[in-house]
C-alpha cells in the first residue's frame, strides 16, 4: 500500500472555473498526450466552455472523427459535440510552415515577405528543421488567444504540446528565441550589411573568417541574406516570444503534466514539475495514462508462482496454473508501477493527481474521449 | 549467421513508450560476442544508458560499461557507451578538421557554439550524426601509433530519436548538403549520407502491439525507404506473457471455464481457495485474453511489413542489468546479433 497519497486532482473544478482560460498538456512521447488533451476539451465543451484545442500529431483516426483530417491550420468546428451545456469544440492540428509564414506576411511589406520566404535557409527552417515546431506551436497559441480576446470566440484553449526531444523544450522556446535574437552574433551576421567594414572590430572579422572556412562563402550568404531580410521582423518576433511566455505565467494558465506509470515518464514528469514551480508557471497537477488494471484478488505474486509451480510439475499444460501464473505477473506490475509513482509523490507530495486505467485498445472516437474524460473527472 | 552481417552501424528508433532505449542496449550486449567491440550511442541527452547500466552519467567520452552477453563457453566482446552532445560534438568538429584554434573560442565567446547547438536548425542533428560517423568510419591507424590510437568498433548501435522524427534526424544531412552548394560543410554532409544509405547501416524499428505504434512503424518504413535508407528489422517490444495457449485464450474469452476445475486444481496446489478467488482469476484471464486478440490482430499488421521480425517479453519486474543480458540472448536466438 502506499505510504503517501497525492492529493486528488480536481478536473472538472479546473475545467469549470471561468478563470481558466488555457490549458497546456505536457510530458515525454508516448505517454498519451494528445488524447488526454482532445479529453480534456471535449469534457469542458460538453459542461458548456467555449473550447479551441491545439493538436500536434493526432492518430490518424482520431483526427478523422473530430474532423480534422485537413491540414490548413484554421480551427474548425468538431461534430457531434453535445451542446446542451451551451458550449461548443473546434480543433485544429499545427501546420508548422504555414503558421511561420502568415507571422512573416503579416510582419513584413509583400516584396520582404516574398524574398523571405524564397530564401533557401527560411524554406528549410521553417518546413523540417527540428525545433520549429516549438516556436510555432507557441505562436499558434499566443494567435488563438488574441483571437479569443478580440471577438470571444473562444473562452478555453486547450494546448498539446510537441512530441520534444525533451518536455522541456516547449518551456524554452520563446526564451530562446529572444535571447538569441538579442545575442552578438546576430549584429554580427548584419554587420556587412548594415555599415562599412571599418567599424567592424577585430573580433568579428575572425568570426567572419572562421564562419566562412566552416560553412563555405556561398551558405554564409544565404544566412546573412536570410538574417537581414528578418532583420526588420525581430522586433515583433520577440515581443511576440515574451507575451506568450507571460501569457503562459499569467494566472488563467494551467499546465497539466500527462505521464505513465513508466521510469522515463516519471522522471520527465518530475523535471517539468520542478521547472514550472522555479518558473512560477501555474502547475495544476499531474495525470498518470494506462495505470495497470488493480488485481481482483489478494493472492499474493510468490504464493501463485508457487502454486502454479506446484500445478505444472504434475500437467505442463494446467490451465489453473496458467491463471496463476497471470495473476503473479499482474500484481508484479502493479507493484512496480505503485512503487515509482510512490517516488513522485514522496519527492512530489504536492501535486495533484489524477490517475486512468489502462484501456484495452485505442481511442478513436468521441465516445472514447467522453469515457477517458470521466474517468479523468471520477477518480475514487 | 547472423541476419545483418554487413552492417555496421544499427540505427534503433521506435515510438515513445516502446522501450527503444532498451532494445539498443541490449542489442549492443547481443553483438559483443567474443572479441568484439560494440559502442552504443545515445544522442538525446537523457542519460538513459547510465540509468540502464546503473552507472554514474556519462561525459563526452567513450567509457567500457559492460561486457556482452556471454556465449555457450562464458566468453564475450566488449559494450562502450559514448554520450554525444551536441555542444562537445561542435567543438570537437573545429578542432579535428578546421584546427580554429582562437578563432574556435572566439565562436564560443560570440555565442555562436549556441547558436549552432540550440537555434541553428537542423545543426544539431548534422553534429550527432557526424559523430556518429565518426565513430563508425574510424580510420585504421599503423600499429606503432595504436596504443594512444581511439578503439576500433565492429559494430556502433544508435538509440536514435523517435519514429515521428527519425526520416528527419537521418535526412538532415541531405538536405544541407542542398543548402550548401559547395564547400567543406556539403562534402562533409555528402559522406554522412553516403554511409547512412549504404549496406553498413540498418535502422530498426520498435514497436509494442498497439495500433498507433504498430501504425507509427509502418509510416516510418514507408518514410525511411522513400528516403532511399536501409529498413532493418522490427523489434515487438513488451509482448504479454504467454501463460495460456490458443485454446485456454479461446475458452476464457468464450465463458467456458470450469471453476469448479480450477477449484480443485488450485486446491491441490495448496491454495487457500474460495468461490471469490476463483472468479477473480478468471476475470483477470479474460481482461488478458481480450488483450492478447488485439495483439494478435496487430502482429499480423507487423508481418504483413515483410520485414524480420523479433520479440522480446514484458518483464514484470523492469529493466536492469540482468533483464539486458537476457533480452540479449533472446535477440541473438532469433538472429537478430
Amino acid at each position: 500500500m502506499s505510504t503517501r497519497t497525492a492529493p486528488v486532482l480536481d478536473v472538472d473544478a479546473l475545467l469549470d472555473d471561468r478563470s481558466t482560460e488555457i490549458i497546456v498538456c505536457c510530458g515525454s512521447g508516448g505517454v498519451g498526450k494528445t488524447t488526454t488533451s482532445a479529453a480534456l476539451a471535449l469534457r469542458a465543451a460538453e459542461r458548456g466552455r467555449k473550447v479551441v484545442v491545439l493538436t500536434i500529431d493526432p492518430a490518424r483516426r482520431l483526427a478523422q472523427s473530430m474532423g480534422i483530417e485537413q491540414l490548413d491550420n484554421t480551427p474548425r468546428p468538431v461534430p457531434s459535440v453535445d451542446a446542451a451545456a451551451g458550449g461548443s469544440l473546434d480543433a485544429m492540428m499545427l501546420d508548422m510552415k504555414r503558421t511561420f509564414d502568415e507571422v512573416v506576411e503579416s510582419q513584413a511589406s509583400p516584396e520582404k515577405a516574398k524574398q523571405i520566404l524564397e530564401n533557401p535557409f527560411y524554406v528549410a527552417l521553417s518546413s523540417s528543421f527540428a525545433g520549429t515546431q516549438e516556436y510555432m506551436a507557441m505562436e499558434k497559441l499566443g494567435q488563438l488567444h488574441r483571437q479569443a480576446l478580440a471577438d470571444g470566440s473562444y473562452d478555453l484553449i486547450v494546448v498539446d504540446t510537441p512530441p520534444s526531444r525533451s518536455a522541456l523544450d516547449f518551456l524554452d522556446s520563446p526564451e530562446r528565441l529572444s535571447s538569441f535574437l538579442d545575442g552578438r552574433l546576430i549584429r554580427l551576421l548584419l554587420a556587412p550589411t548594415r555599415g562599412p567594414v571599418r567599424l567592424v572590430s577585430a573580433g568579428f572579422s575572425v568570426i567572419t573568417g572562421a564562419l566562412t572556412k566552416v560553412l563555405g562563402g556561398p551558405m554564409l550568404r544565404d544566412v546573412q541574406t536570410f538574417v537581414a531580410a528578418l532583420d526588420t521582423l525581430f522586433g515583433s518576433f520577440r515581443q511576440r516570444a515574451e507575451q506568450t511566455f507571460a501569457l503562459l505565467q499569467a494566472d488563467g494558465t494551467a499546465f497539466v503534466v500527462v505521464a505513465a506509470p513508466e521510469p522515463d515518464a516519471l522522471r520527465e514528469a518530475a523535471y517539468f514539475v520542478d521547472r514550472l514551480t522555479e518558473d512560477e508557471m501555474p502547475l495544476a497537477g499531474l495525470v498518470v495514462n494506462r495505470v495497470s488494471p488493480s488485481a481482483r484478488t489478494s493472492l499474493s505474486a510468490e504464493e501463485a508462482i508457487s502454486a502454479a509451480d506446484r500445478l505444472r510439475a504434475g500437467d505442463s499444460s494446467s490451465l489453473a496454473a496458467g491463471l496463476l501464473q497471470l495473476h503473479a505477473d499482474r500484481v508484479r506490475i502493479l507493484e512496480r508501477e505503485r512503487h515509482l509513482r510512490d517516488r513522485f509523490v514522496a519527492s512530489h507530495p504536492q501535486v495533484p493527481t489524477a490517475v486512468i486505467p489502462a484501456m484495452p485498445g485505442d481511442v478513436h472516437d468521441l465516445d472514447g474521449l467522453r469515457v477517458i474524460g470521466a474517468r479523468l473527472a471520477q477518480q475514487d | 549467421m547472423t541476419d545483418w552481417p554487413k552492417v555496421r552501424l544499427h540505427v534503433v528508433t521506435g515510438k515513445g513508450g516502446t522501450g527503444k532505449s532498451t532494445v539498443a542496449a541490449a542489442l549492443a550486449l547481443a553483438l559483443a560476442t567474443s572479441g568484439k567491440n560494440v559502442l552504443l550511442c545515445e544522442v538525446e541527452g537523457r542519460q538513459g544508458i547510465a540509468r540502464m547500466f546503473d552507472v554514474d552519467p556519462l561525459p563526452y567520452e567513450e567509457r567500457r560499461i559492460a561486457k556482452g552477453a556471454p556465449d555457450e563457453d562464458g566468453r564475450a566482446g566488449q559494450v562502450h557507451a559514448l554520450h554525444i552532445d551536441p555542444e562537445s560534438a561542435l567543438l570537437e568538429y573545429l578542432a579535428m578538421y578546421y584546427k580554429l584554434g582562437r578563432a574556435g573560442k572566439a565562436l564560443d565567446r560570440f555565442g555562436v557554439i549556441d547558436f549552432a547547438t540550440t537555434v541553428a536548425p537542423g545543426v544539431r542533428d548534422v553534429l550527432l550524426t557526424g559523430k556518429v560517423y565518426e565513430a563508425v568510419q574510424r580510420p585504421r591507424v599503423s600499429e606503432k601509433s595504436r596504443k594512444a590510437a581511439p578503439i576500433l568498433y565492429d559494430a556502433v548501435v544508435l538509440d536514435a530519436p523517435p519514429t515521428g522524427r527519425i526520416g528527419q534526424f537521418l535526412g538532415v544531412n541531405s538536405e544541407l548538403a542542398g543548402l550548401a552548394k559547395v564547400g567543406p560543410v556539403k562534402s562533409q554532409a555528402d559522406k554522412v549520407m553516403e554511409l547512412l544509405r549504404s549496406p553498413l547501416t540498418a535502422v530498426h524499428l520498435v514497436t509494442i502491439l498497439e495500433e498507433m505504434p504498430v501504425q507509427e512503424t509502418s509510416d516510418g518504413i514507408a518514410e525511411l525507404r522513400a528516403a532511399g535508407l536501409p529498413v532493418g528489422g522490427i523489434v515487438v517490444n513488451l509482448v504479454r506473457p504467454r501463460a495460456l495457449s490458443t485454446h485456454a485464450l479461446a475458452r476464457v474469452r468464450d465463458d467456458s471455464v470450469d471453476p469448479t476445475g480450477i477449484t480443485s486444481d488450485l486446491k491441490r496446489a495448496k491454495v487457500d481457495v474460495d468461490a471469490a478467488l476463483v472468479a477473480s482469476l478468471i476475470d483477470e484471464a479474460r481482461d488478458h485474453a481480450v488483450r492478447r486478440q488485439l495483439e494478435d490482430e496487430q502482429r499480423v499488421l507487423v508481418t504483413a511489413e515483410d520485414v524480420p521480425t523479433y520479440e522480446l517479453p514484458r518483464l514484470a519486474t523492469g529493466i536492469d542489468r540482468g533483464a539486458l543480458l537476457d533480452l540479449a540472448h533472446m535477440l541473438r536466438e532469433q538472429g537478430m546479433a
